[in-house]
């Protein structure tokens, strides 16, 4: 059996002394689309940026492609194709919206994404590029996040709670570009607090809950009670 | 009333060599938030590689630069990525401490070397060349020449700053080191090639420092002071205002060496500390975005 785009494997990651994740496994097929959801504090973040090479886990191994990248170091990671869109979307501030995309253009990743596909997909972009990054909504900020991801041209693109802090008219935007997105052949995981969105865009979904996956399984076949027993753990 | 004209317009000149010293200190600081106590010193030893440069090639000091600059921006890129770096953190001290400690290796390892002697370069014809900017006011080629190359050093940085992928990269860096490293910037090596490029500038101040007047290991912290005043004079972030920062530093010397030769230093501090009380965040801070 081929090896599975992304493979992790009973991680467990620390903050210090604080235990984060306890041997946490998750597998990505190439081309799919999952939801990684559960509650504040459960984990989630801790699993992207671990996958992204900003933290590393202290036991257990994470595969990309077969290839291990539980060490390498984020501006490794990122070469090999895994771009992570962080929580609270964080722009550079001091760059334009352009510079902002370009810098995740810099690593020269073949692939589809270009400046010109970054603004047909989000067009509300193509008409701020020479502002400062700051002077945009937080909409146009997220897709801006997402935009300068996608311009590393990724295999694996991580989301970080895109609909933190937005309009759900807003939210329903974003979501609505995540198909043309996942077209161009990469996989996807959504991190979300607000499950419905997550869910409807997701074949599969992972649930965590204190650290541990609580629930996995395709998501049309998760119901509302599985699904809030392992958010929730009652 | 031409004699003060005279005295403004050497105070304006000597200025673009203290807005040397100070791009190189502001880029650091600005790139990552290391203040260099070393940058002094690290002037004065671009100097001494000048110095080792023509008398062994026998070249004059303006074309060692060929040499002195990248070997100054090769000495930046090891210092970073062999000591610095591991000074950078949330706290601010240890790389202060470090460099202060380098500083003081610095001037000794150069008073080993080279004793405490005081050095020139020479320069040649250029040194004595003046023109005629109006009846009563001459000035220098040297000085004319070590403006404008001020000039320059500040246009281009300007323009790698906010028109190359290297400057976004340095821009990046600044603004979120975790989400740069998630673009694919090493940050480490990031900062190693600001530093490298800071030594860059400091070799060329280095040399016209050397060219102007005497030096010899123990002049760097005093260079280090003039540095941090243009700076700060000129408001943090705003290469333009650092140098006129440098300018107005230099022309308050100028006028405190003309009223009594022992106030030059001071009114050169004074004028800084006026500003600072009136200013505090400088003339000319740097506008967001």
């Amino acid at each position: 059996m081929a090896d599975p785009l992304l493979d992790v494997r009973g991680i467990d990651v620390f903050y210090g002394d604080f235990q984060a994740l306890f041997g946490v496994s998750l597998r990505i097929e190439t081309g799919e689309v999952v939801a990684v959801i559960g509650a504040n504090g459960a984990g989630k973040s801790t699993l992207l940026r671990s996958i992204a090479g900003l933290m590393h886990p202290r036991r257990g191994e994470i595969r990309l492609a077969g290839a291990s990248i539980t060490h390498s170091p984020a501006f490794e990671v990122v070469r090999r194709g895994v771009a992570l869109v962080p929580e609270g979307r964080r722009l550079f501030p001091s760059l334009t919206v352009e510079e902002n995309l370009l810098i995740g253009a810099q690593l020269k990743r073949p692939g589809p994404w270009t400046l010109a596909r970054v603004y047909d997909l989000f067009p509300a972009l193509a008409a701020r590029r020479r502002l400062p990054a700051t002077a945009l909504s937080g909409g146009q900020q997220q897709m801006a996040a997402i935009g300068r991801a996608l311009m590393a041209n990724p295999r694996l693109l991580l989301c970080d709670e895109i609909s933190l802090g937005l309009a759900p008219i807003v939210v329903r935007d974003i979501y609505a570009q995540i198909p043309r997105i996942v077209a161009e052949g990469l996989s996807l995981v959504i991190v979300e607090q607000d499950i419905a969105q997550a869910l409807k865009a997701a074949a599969r979904a992972y649930c965590l809950q204190e650290g541990r996956v609580a629930l996995h399984g395709a998501t049309r076949e998760l119901t509302r009670e599985t699904i809030s027993a392992a958010y929730f753990g009652v | 009333m031409t004699e003060w004209l005279n005295v403004v317009v050497q105070g304006v000149l000597t200025g673009g060599l203290y807005a040397m010293f100070a791009v190189g200190l502001s880029l650091i600081f600005g790139v990552m938030r290391l203040v260099n106590i070393a940058h002094g010193d690290l002037i004065v030893l671009a100097a001494y590689v000048s110095l080792m440069v023509t008398q062994a090639l026998g070249v004059d000091p303006l074309t060692s630069l060929v040499l002195v600059v990248p070997i100054m921006a090769l000495v930046g890129y090891a210092l970073q990525r062999g000591l610095l770096n591991f000074t950078l953190g949330e706290d601010l001290l240890p790389p202060l401490l470090v460099t202060f400690g380098l500083s003081v290796i610095i001037q000794n390892g150069l008073l080993e070397l080279f004793t405490a002697d005081s050095r020139k370069l020479q320069a040649g014809a250029i040194e004595v060349l003046t023109a005629q900017l109006m009846p009563g006011v001459w000035v220098g080629y040297l000085p004319l020449v070590q403006f404008a190359v001020a000039i320059l050093v500040i246009a281009a940085l300007q323009v790698l700053f906010y028109k190359t992928a290297l400057g976004r990269a340095f821009r990046a860096t600044s603004d979120d080191q975790p989400v740069a490293q998630l673009m694919g910037l090493n940050t480490r090596h990031v900062f190693a090639l600001a530093m490298a490029l800071s030594l860059a500038v400091v070799a060329i101040a280095g040399v016209f420092l050397a060219v102007r007047s005497n030096f010899d290991p123990a002049i760097g912290p005093a260079r280090l002071i003039f540095g941090f005043e243009a700076v700060i004079i000129g408001g943090l972030g705003n290469m333009w205002g650092t140098l006129a920062g440098g300018v107005i530093l230099g022309v308050a010397q100028a006028i405190g060496a003309e009223l009594d030769p022992g106030w030059q230093l001071l009114a050169g501090h004074i004028a800084f500390l006026v500003i600072l009380a009136l200013r505090p965040q400088g003339l000319f801070p740097k506008v967001s975005g």
